[in-house]
């Protein structure tokens, strides 16, 4: 075993140098030449240069101007800090009371509709950027009404924001919460 | 379910195993010392290694040296990692400004990360400074994927040998590994995926102002640098929380199809250089056949499980078409389903949707693919020389029914080899199940359940499978950041991983030592459909004798359960 030690510490301080140091910071100097935006998060700017999110990175919408991303078990709500799910097992007592009491309050607003999965179940990420076009559809009265806007502009914006799955079967079709409200703000601002 | 899903798998699936074959073909040569067109970059490289070190890598090792050079290779690693991971609040690169971890975590997460497995009781971006991640866990990704690798290089000389004791030099083939396989592959991919999405900074984060007016703090890390080898790596272990189903570590559809077929492209790669090195290409063919059958089936149940109607949407009355809880509406039921069973059919452990929250039965296919012993196709190396293990117990039963002495690859396989085939598919379901048939009854270890009922011992049985099987992933609810979590998973992951890497070693020497034989005609052939199919019976026998009780106390009575929740709620 003595035999062994020396190889072994040699080689394992090497591998740590190279791998370790060398391959990250190498690989961390081309990404910041290269790609700087996607290296440093997709970050996404206003007017003023302030960093109002991530472009990959959902955060919380509740007003209704807004479209409104998934419930989001990520710490208060899509804390980027924290990225959780909910982990509940498909029997869970709170995951049942949770998606009824959502769907319910989404029944009592759009009534006669029918909710998608995505808009009363908490995302893997507890991040998720996207809502599905149906859940996207489905809040369109509600913004174009806030937004004093004209229903079927919205909806068209909603579907001009639909990104398809990759050749048209990788993934699936999606809206990104925070560019539709970022373009929705630029064509109908609050006003006041 | 829709045609789009099932192509999906299916290319996700296929291009794995395809693109594996002139991968193994290239690892093969590293293997053997032959010439490849990276040899005047990397040749200087390895040539300090060996200078460095003083090896002679043409010295060859009994199978007693080889697995000697492994475990005191593995030791350093464990206490380099340990030590860091203990002393990270006063080293640099910590912009985070994250302490020390406490023993019991550093002493799981060095064991996990030296294993291979990246069983992770703690989350990422709330635990680990970037210099943690760079320093021990991105090498350890590196170097516990070409120990496992070499164990497969070593079993191929056993089974080439004629009447010899020598199965390879252990330094030359984890240090060619490493530098001509792992990180070119590496370089390519983290490249890509930063040019697709993926961060890659030394900045500890950024705080956005919303547009609603809050405040968002969003962690970042170099982040694809670790993700590349964490995939091809077979490793598994997040750089986030939620691993790969974290936007930053899987941005699009498209970093999820280049990250899934990582999970397995290398696996596959290990199982063509094995056939290529012993020079029994169709009948490692036809191991790659049996693994990828049960893989399959594997995806297939999990996508049609994925897409039952989930208890709660039922009861909520919304659209109960697909499982939505723990998944991104980017990915859906089919990315889902494809990954969870690359997934845990690899020995990779990495998610992109929260296996927790899959319905009973999707989660309970994880769990069995786990259970099978990690080779559909398993890590690199370690896969391909489990499955020999299974296909020596396959000749073994095919030669108990017609009376003849088997033969595999050549040699004539007697009690030896068997028996230390046995030991090495018996340690594995003597951690998976003694562990959690103690913590099921342990006050200590229950208070780490989010669930109880059936659903909980779910979450003890996968937390030990996926240890004991050097897997990682994990029934998330599981809080196992706990002294006696960290330590019996600790030592269900180092037992799990070296106990049938010494037994196969064993078999390599054993192998070694006989005289190669010419193919005669009185052999069982082992390269064509009855022996896939006595392999699948073999394999599925040994899975499910061993955990079927225990999976029907676990996923499966919650399956009946959910039915009937379903039928009552409607």
């Amino acid at each position: 075993m003595l035999s062994h030690l020396r190889p072994a510490l040699v080689s394992m301080g090497l591998f740590t140098v190279l791998l370790g140091l060398a391959y990250p910071l190498a690989i961390t100097g081309a990404a910041q030449a290269a790609f700087p935006a996607q290296a440093n998060g997709s970050l996404v700017h206003d007017r003023n240069g302030q960093i109002v999110g991530s472009a990959l990175i959902g955060q919380v919408f509740v007003k209704a101007e807004y479209l409104h991303g998934r419930p989001s078990a990520a710490g208060d709500g899509y804390d980027a800090s924290a990225s959780s799910g909910s982990n509940m097992g498909s029997l869970n007592d709170k995951l049942i009371a949770r998606e009824k009491t959502d769907a319910d309050a989404l029944r009592a607003e759009f009534p006669g509709a029918v909710i998608p999965a995505d808009a009363v179940t908490t995302s893997g990420s507890g991040l998720d950027p996207d809502v599905s076009p149906a859940y996207a559809r489905l809040q369109a009265p509600r913004i174009a009404a806030a937004r004093n806007a004209p229903r079927g502009e919205v909806l068209a914006m909603i579907d001009a924001a639909v990104k398809p799955p990759l050749l048209g079967f990788i993934g699936q079709p999606r809206v990104n919460v925070l560019e539709l409200n970022r373009a929705l703000d630029e064509r109908f601002p609050m006003v006041g | 379910m829709n045609w789009q899903g099932w192509a999906e798998i299916a290319l996700t699936l296929g291009l794995a195993v395809g693109l594996g074959w002139p991968l193994g073909v290239y690892m093969s040569r590293v293997w053997n010392g032959e010439r490849t067109w990276l040899d005047p970059l990397l040749a200087p490289v390895e040539r300090l290694f060996y200078a460095a070190g003083g090896i002679d890598p043409r010295k060859g090792q009994t199978w007693i040296g080889y697995a000697g050079a492994l475990l005191a290779f593995n030791a350093v690693g464990f206490f380099l990692v340990y030590g860091v991971l203990r002393l990270q609040g006063v080293l640099p690169l910590n912009p985070q400004g994250f302490g020390g971890l406490s023993p019991h975590l550093a002493f799981n997460t060095a064991v996990s990360f030296v294993t291979n497995t990246n069983w992770q009781s703690y989350g990422g971006e709330t635990t680990m400074s970037t210099l943690s991640q760079m320093l021990v866990l991105t090498v350890q990704n590196f170097v516990s994927a070409s120990t496992g690798a070499a164990i497969a290089a070593a079993l191929a000389r056993g089974f080439l040998a004629n009447k010899g004791d020598d199965v390879g030099n252990f330094w030359s083939d984890v240090i060619r590994t490493t530098l001509w396989v792992l990180l070119p592959l590496c370089v390519v991919v983290a490249i890509v995926l930063v040019a697709l999405g993926v961060p890659q900074t030394l900045a500890a984060g950024v705080t956005a102002h919303t547009l609603e007016g809050g405040e968002q703090k969003i962690s970042l890390f170099a982040t694809a640098s670790q993700l590349a080898v964490k995939q091809l790596g077979i490793n598994g272990g997040g750089i986030f929380n939620v691993n790969s189903a974290h936007p930053f570590e899987n941005p699009t559809p498209l970093t999820n199809l280049i990250t899934a077929v990582s999970i397995n492209v290398l696996g596959w790669a290990a199982f063509f250089a094995f056939g290529r090195s012993v020079l029994a290409r169709k009948d490692v063919r036809a191991l790659v056949v049996a693994a990828m059958v049960l893989l399959s089936a594997g995806a297939v149940g999990i996508y049609v499980t994925e897409t039952q109607a989930p208890p709660a949407q039922v009861a909520a009355h919304v659209d109960a078409s697909v499982n939505m809880e723990g998944k991104e509406v980017r990915f859906g039921a089919p990315s889902t389903a494809a990954w969870a069973a690359m997934t845990t059919g690899a020995s990779n452990g990495s998610v992109n949707g929260m296996h927790s929250s899959l319905m009973p039965l999707g989660g309970g296919i994880t769990m069995f693919l786990m259970q099978l012993g990690e080779i559909l196709p398993g890590g690199i190396g370690s896969g391909v020389a489990i499955m020999v293990v299974m296909a020596l117990l396959a000749v073994f039963v095919a030669g108990l029914m017609v009376g003849r002495t088997p033969e595999y690859l050549g040699k004539k396989i007697e009690a030896r080899e068997i028996q230390f085939a046995m030991l090495a598919v018996l340690v594995i379901p003597l951690f998976m199940l003694g562990f959690a048939a103690v913590a099921a009854i342990l006050p200590e270890a229950l208070k780490g359940l989010m669930h109880a009922g059936p659903h909980g011992l779910s979450e003890i049985l996968y937390a030990y499978v996926s240890g004991t099987a050097n897997n990682g992933s994990a029934f998330g609810g599981l809080t196992a950041n706990a002294p006696w979590w960290n330590v019996t998973l600790g030592l269900a992951m180092m037992f799990g991983r070296f106990a049938p890497i010494v037994a196969v070693l064993a078999i390599a020497g054993a192998l070694a030592a006989k005289p190669k034989l010419a193919p005669t005609a009185g052999a069982m052939p082992t390269d064509g459909g009855l022996f896939v199919g006595l392999l699948i019976g073999v394999i599925l026998i040994l899975g499910g004798l061993q955990f079927f009780p225990a999976l029907a106390l676990g996923p499966i009575v919650e399956h009946f359960q959910a039915l009937a929740f379903v039928a009552s709620s409607r």
